[in-house]
């Protein structure tokens, strides 16, 4: 049994549209007078429109019925898209602001790192500026002095603690500011985006302390866009979409749902002619089944079916194969094969299957475009539209480690002494 | 539980929820216990007021000297000499400082109380603290640079005094503590007041530094009590900084009466400010993201 440290029964967050922040008292007098003879209030946003649901027009739900259990050493990651209700759910949490309606509660001491140096002061030192730090993010002076040193190493600014900040180079300003929070002991840590600065190196040290955070036994909850450190990090994920919590579960499942998603919320890009276009199109493993999963060194079929809409003399289809980062790694075309499509009278549709063979791309996330056209143009192109994932198995290579991300083929290979 | 990994029992953690955040919260709900937990918070924010103030200045804390005396040195010009506004007797130089040094703690820790919300937005938007830490910084870090302005009108009391000038502090020096005391109350009272309005109606930053100007002429600091006519003077004593100002300078310089009555009334005043002052700012603190 589970002890649950952070409970949100029912949470929901309203904020107002437009009308916030109007500021004067003139505005506000203007709007009274406006609504006491029934016109338009003069000061609400022209134009304005929210995915989310709207109250008549003027509210939004940031959050709405928003029901969790955060058990006691879990590492939560939060993800979803911009406006999912993520901060607003992580500033609820860290009583920066404070539900419309619902509960939480909390057990034990709650920090929240939702910015790195808050309220460091340009004009003190960094010795100065890690006590103040400290003090705000929760520590008392005793155990920021007892930790001091221990800080000061962390962030490798020896030489510059008696400098006042302002003359610090950006980097140091914000390994300084990590180090700090990094140093917290908080029953519940909540991260918001923070690995987001610095350099690689820097980014990779703040991943370790925060795995070393959870494995003391400290539950964090972290917001990011960084699906990998999501992964890396977390044990549990939260996936939230416009203001509600969409899936809750192992890290892998929400991270892949969330890519998922943005797959199918993207509109597909499609261009072209469209003398011709494609109907459908599908991934399938060699029996036939649809999958979208491949081990190294598998076969596998890509089946479309498109339509002539005018009669075509020939045409020519191609597959293009774009990694997660966007680049291009494969490309394969019916000429490869010399299989020709010709003759396809007017409103015909046909069929092609194509086998992929011995798939050699470094273990991950891949996307086909499929394009039809021939040497005046192109027909119909759909980029993107497949997505599929290659896992490294034991069959095309026996690697007992998994491959190395930063080789974009991997190579069979046979070894022997001379 | 997580049993398997030792480390985990690592940490206790408490039986019962710690915090329970709802949307609303009485009104009488204020949680002075978690504020003193952050009394180091406080402490570090007096600390850094001051040494951010003269960072980068030659003169330094001279500054607190020099703002004081030239106030003086006007006002002695302008109402002593040119207007001829009567002093009591007092040397004007020392009639006018004595006023003028309460004065000015007062008002700074109005001034700069008010703009608790709106300048330290940035801050609050990342993490929590009770918000109340930040004026009660300010005023302690105002009451370093009127330590330092009493020391020096002290000094100028002992030079007048060597002088032969009639003027000696007497057993009321006693009640200064409690003087300042209500100085800094009033001015965190006020303060934290128009800080909650401001945070939606912003043209009263303008209204404030103006208004505390005008209510300045107000209080018997250019002109003694005893100079209005009697028939007026409830009406400068309806202003609860005038029994405050009076007892001041009748303890420093021996000159004037103290009226108890009048200075229960200030008390009063206070309380009921800084009291209607907390439950607003408490209420506002929760929300005022939202809306600033």
């Amino acid at each position: 049994m589970s002890n649950v440290v952070i409970k949100l029964e029912n949470v929901s967050k309203q904020y107002r549209l437009g009308t916030v922040g109007t500021g004067t008292l003139s505005h506000d007098l203007n709007r009274f007078l406006a609504k006491v003879r029934g016109k338009e209030d003069p000061t609400m946003k022209v134009g304005v429109s929210n995915r989310l649901d709207t109250v008549d027009g003027r509210y939004v739900w940031a959050l709405k019925d928003v029901n969790l259990e955060i058990c006691d050493g879990e590492v939560l990651g939060i993800v979803g898209k911009n406006g999912a209700g993520k901060s607003t759910l992580l500033k609820l949490m860290s009583r920066v602001t404070s539900p419309s309606s619902g509960e939480i509660k909390i057990k034990g001491r709650i920090a929240s790192l939702l910015e790195v140096g808050t309220g460091f002061h340009p004009e003190l030192t960094g010795k100065e500026n890690i006590y103040l730090n400290g003090a705000i993010l929760g520590m008392t002076k005793k155990e920021i002095s007892s930790k001091f040193d221990e800080i000061v190493d962390f962030s490798g600014i020896k030489k510059y603690v008696d400098t006042p900040v302002k003359r610090y180079s950006s980097g140091m300003y914000v390994r300084l500011a990590f180090a700090v929070a990094a140093h917290l002991e908080p029953e519940i840590l909540i991260v918001d985006e923070v690995l987001a600065v610095g350099d690689a190196e820097f980014q990779k040290k703040a991943i370790g302390k925060m795995q070393s955070v959870s494995r003391s036994g400290r539950t964090v909850l972290f917001v990011s866009h960084n699906l990998t450190a999501v992964e890396q990090l977390c044990t549990k994920g939260v996936l939230m979409q416009n203001g509600m919590l969409k899936m809750e579960g192992k890290v892998h499942d929400i991270t892949s749902a969330y890519k998922q998603m943005s797959v199918d919320e993207n509109e597909l890009r499609r261009s072209g002619t469209r003398v011709m276009e494609f109907l459908d199109y599908t991934m399938a493993d060699m029996n036939g089944k649809k999958t979208d999963e491949v081990f190294l060194g598998d076969n596998f079929l890509v089946s479309a079916n498109f339509k002539a809409v005018e009669r075509m003399d020939y045409c020519d289809m191609t597959l293009d194969i774009r990694n997660d980062s966007n680049e291009f790694v494969g490309h394969i075309t019916n000429t490869d094969d010399r299989f020709e499509i010709r003759e396809i009278a007017r409103g015909d549709t046909r069929g092609i299957s194509v086998m992929v063979k011995n798939i050699c791309f470094s273990p991950g996330t891949y996307y086909i475009s499929l394009w039809l056209g021939n040497s005046y143009g192109t027909f119909d192109y759909i980029e993107n539209c497949i997505r599929f994932t290659i896992k490294q198995g034991d069959t095309f290579i026996h690697r007992p480690v998994p491959f190395d991300k930063r080789a974009k083929t991997v190579l069979q290979s046979s070894w022997s002494f001379k | 539980m997580n049993t398997t990994n030792p480390e985990v029992q690592s940490h206790i953690l408490p039986k019962e929820w710690t915090m329970i955040l709802r949307p609303k919260r009485s009104l009488l709900d204020v949680n002075l216990h978690e504020l003193w937990q952050y009394r180091d918070l406080i402490m570090l924010f007096v600390k850094r007021d001051f040494v951010s103030k003269f960072k980068q200045t030659i003169l330094g804390p001279l500054w607190f000297i020099i703002q004081p005396l030239l106030t003086t040195i006007m006002f002695t010009i302008i109402f002593g000499n040119i207007a001829g506004i009567s002093t009591d007797g007092i040397p004007k130089m020392l009639f006018y400082m004595s006023g003028i040094v309460g004065w000015t703690y007062f008002s700074t820790c109005l001034n700069d109380t008010s703009q608790t919300f709106i300048k330290n937005a940035s801050i609050f938007g990342k993490v929590y603290f009770p918000r109340l830490a930040l004026p009660i910084s300010v005023v302690i870090s105002n009451l370093v640079s009127f330590a330092i302005q009493f020391i020096f009108l002290c000094c100028f009391l002992a030079y007048f005094m060597v002088k032969g000038s009639d003027v000696s502090p007497n057993i009321l020096v006693l009640w200064i503590p409690y003087l300042v005391l209500l100085m800094a109350g009033l001015g965190l009272g006020f303060g934290i007041i128009i800080s909650s309005l401001t945070t939606k109606y912003r043209d009263l930053t303008h209204l404030v530094t103006f208004g505390v100007t005008l209510w300045m002429y107000a209080t018997p600091i250019i002109y003694p009590l005893s100079q209005i006519p009697e028939k007026y003077q409830f009406l400068v004593l309806a202003n609860p900084m005038t029994p405050v100002t009076e007892t001041f300078r009748t303890a420093l310089l021996g000159v004037g009466t103290i009226n108890y009555l009048h200075l229960l009334y200030s008390t009063g005043f206070t309380i009921v400010m800084l009291a209607i002052g907390i439950v607003i700012f408490n209420k506002v603190e929760k929300t005022f993201m939202d809306t600033v």
